[in-house]
């Protein structure tokens, strides 16, 4: 019978075109814009690290004291110290743990023909690479020895060693970056996670991912200063190895923690750590830690634009008001169409298969909707800059995802517009119908 | 086939009840052709809507084919109308959208028949009223009594055991609605049950037998002078 239903809905929508036209521009209209902002919505809002977002964890440990922590609702800084982030690295609580700062490199090519240039570059430990599942085109990251050893080595990204190296594989090539000698241990793949979850403090969250890597060890033996934000409660002093000293905060941490146990265990040692700074005379404050996961860490640092948040349920409201309007076109055909259900039920028909036939028939004027959305969609998505920030409107796609999902939303949407027309129709009383005729 | 029982049918409001059918008793047996007549507002075709299950009643007894329909749900009701009970109406109710072909295939679509058995029971209906070479055509494009005629193949094509025809011919000139009564004529002598609503005291003639309806209440003929003088006018003057 659906074959059936379905001819019948398209002829009935034949007949009235103009009638037709209105309410699938009302549910195409309404659908495109739900899903051009749903667009941006979905890639902001993006678990980066979905396989271990659960096992990678941001710890926040207050070493600025409560004067500070209340201008900010009772939370520690968002970034840690020198002295804080190697105490972590030394105790060693998590399965692979990493400090990283963001650095410009400046890279000067073996090949004459190419120009010295600067590269946005990370200092991290080996495990990072790990840690954030990052692939890799040719060989590795480099070992905790060479962490230990504070040795001269280099990850690269692939555009990077496409540049330098013609794609072919540079592994135990050397770099020159800003003056020293690097020796190349692995290529990243293509890896560009969206939002850079690593880093949402020093980036703004929706920026390219770097192609250099280089050992922080080695980075804070040649004193390169973060390219990110450094924040001081207090005059550090001069020199690099006042601040690194100083109670300056301007490194990411991260620790894997493979489950809910270790993620406790880790709490704890982060409450013990800051009552050992209390006692030793450094904190004069309870200890005031966190730990957050991937999810977590992203949503306290707001990383969806607020933009995307008001556009999507501004979108969202649209689509209702074009359903409500649907409501409306649909109860007017519907009974418009009261003898044919009379004639219907007289032949046969139950209440069941007149609610199939109609929500059948609204399914199809859904299905046109979504196509129409979709058309709309597209344009809309090619249109989002006019409303977002480059940087965000670049992250909008229409993928297979977004295609089915627009035409899902359309037809379901349609249908559930339809429930009360229907309903209506299907209580129209046979008799009474047919004898006005 | 169709026995009615103290059936009553009472419309209420909030400051009156009207009662439609008042203590109606009926009985049809299979292969009768009663015409029902009556004044208007008599409850003729409250009658029939009853009688085809397209309403409730409010009190009394009505078993169609040995089934006491009182307590039937939609489900039950509708599957017994498509199956059991052929209509045809004063306004033919064709779906204009829908060619003859398709307006046929109705009732047959809603028995979950398949195609070939469709299209074999839909083409024998139209020949069978002369209209199988308008299975094209669409309602607009017909005469009244074409129409008629597709209506009489719709309600014909499912094979049902009871026809209930609401004033057939009301709609036709003289000559049409001769036409339509003589195809009645022919299903009723193949074996069919027809009860036919009318007011028409010279189409109640050709019927085999008069159930007169006066204030929703069976009366005997004889308490509608006029009527039954007319009635008996055109028996006499009937051919057969």
């Amino acid at each position: 019978m659906f074959a059936y239903y379905f001819q019948l809905g398209l002829r009935s929508l034949r007949k009235n075109p103009l009638l037709t036209a209105l309410m699938v521009l009302a549910i195409g209209c309404g659908v495109a814009a739900s899903m051009t902002t749903y667009s941006v919505f979905r890639a902001t809002a993006n678990n980066p690290i979905p396989q271990k977002s659960s096992q990678l964890y941001v710890p926040q440990i207050d070493n600025w004291g409560p004067e500070d922590a209340a201008e900010n609702k009772g939370e520690p800084p968002q970034a840690m110290t020198y002295t804080d982030a190697t105490n972590l690295i030394r105790d060693h609580r998590a399965k692979r743990q990493t400090v990283l700062y963001p650095v410009s490199l400046s890279v000067v090519p073996n090949d004459a023909g190419l120009l010295p240039f600067m590269e946005n570059s990370y200092a991290w430990y080996g495990d990072a690479f790990a840690m954030f599942d990052i692939p890799f085109l040719y060989g590795s990251a480099w070992s905790v020895a060479d962490d230990n050893a504070h040795a001269d080595v280099a990850v690269i990204g692939r555009t990077l060693n496409d540049k330098l190296f013609h794609g072919a594989n540079s592994v135990g090539k050397d770099i020159n970056l800003n003056g020293h000698t690097y020796r190349i241990t692995g290529v990243v793949d293509q890896w560009n996670p969206s939002p850079l979850f690593f880093d949402v403090v020093n980036t703004n969250a929706f920026d390219d991912t770097t192609e250099i890597f280089i050992p922080f060890t080695r980075a804070v033996d040649l004193k390169i200063s973060t390219n990110g934000n450094n924040n001081c409660n207090k005059d550090p002093g001069q020199g690099w190895d006042n601040w690194i000293r100083s109670e300056c905060i301007w490194l990411q941490y991260w620790a894997e923690l493979p489950n809910t146990a270790d993620a406790d265990a880790y709490r704890q040692y982060l409450n013990g750590y800051a009552a050992e700074q209390q006692r030793s005379g450094r904190f004069h404050w309870a200890p005031n830690t966190r730990l957050r996961d991937v999810t977590d860490w992203l949503d306290y640092q707001k990383v969806v634009p607020q933009e995307a948040k008001v556009s999507l349920l501004v979108s969202l409201g649209f689509l209702l008001i074009c359903l409500i309007n649907t409501i409306g076109l649909l109860l007017a055909k519907f009974m418009r169409r009261a003898s044919e259900i009379g004639v219907r039920r007289a032949l046969g028909a139950s209440r069941k298969e007149i609610y199939a036939q109609f929500l059948i028939e609204a399914a199809a004027i859904g299905l046109a909707g979504g196509l129409v959305g979709l058309l709309l969609t597209g344009l809309g998505v090619i249109g989002v800059g006019l409303v977002f920030q480059p940087d965000i409107a670049k992250l909008a796609t229409l993928d297979v995802k977004l295609v089915l999902l627009t035409l899902v939303l359309a037809v379901v949407a349609t249908v559930l517009a339809a429930f009360y027309p229907t309903w209506r129709a299907a209580q129209i009383q046979p008799a009474w119908q047919l004898k006005s005729n | 086939m169709l026995k009615m029982t103290h059936l009553s049918k009472v419309y209420r409001t909030e400051v009156v009840e009207t009662y439609a059918l008042r203590d109606f008793n009926i009985n049809v047996n299979e292969g009768e052709f009663v015409a029902v007549t009556g004044p208007s507002g008599s409850g003729k075709t409250t009658f029939l809507t009853i009688a085809g299950l397209l309403e409730t009643f409010t009190g009394g007894q009505y078993h169609l084919d040995g089934v006491e329909v009182s307590n039937l749900n939609d489900n039950e009701r509708s599957r017994i109308r498509n199956e059991k009970i052929g209509f045809i109406f004063q306004a033919f109710n064709l779906i204009p959208d829908l060619n003859v072909f398709d307006n046929v295939e109705v009732p047959l679509r809603y028995r979950g028949m398949k195609a070939a058995e469709r299209k074999e029971r839909i083409m024998h209906s139209l020949e069978r009223v002369g209209l199988a070479s308008r299975a094209k055509h669409y309602p607009a494009e017909l005469s009244g009594g074409q129409q008629q005629r597709v209506a009489i193949a719709r309600a014909l094509a499912g094979s049902p055991r009871l026809l209930l025809a609401d004033e057939p011919t009301g709609n036709l000139d003289t000559q049409m609605a001769r036409g339509v009564m003589e195809l009645l004529e022919e299903i009723h002598r193949e074996g069919a049950t027809i009860v036919m609503v009318t007011h028409d005291p010279e189409l109640a003639a050709r019927a085999q037998r008069n159930v007169h309806i006066i204030d929703g209440q069976v009366v005997d003929l004889a308490e509608d002078p006029r009527f039954h003088h007319s009635v008996m006018a055109a028996r006499a003057n009937s051919p057969a």
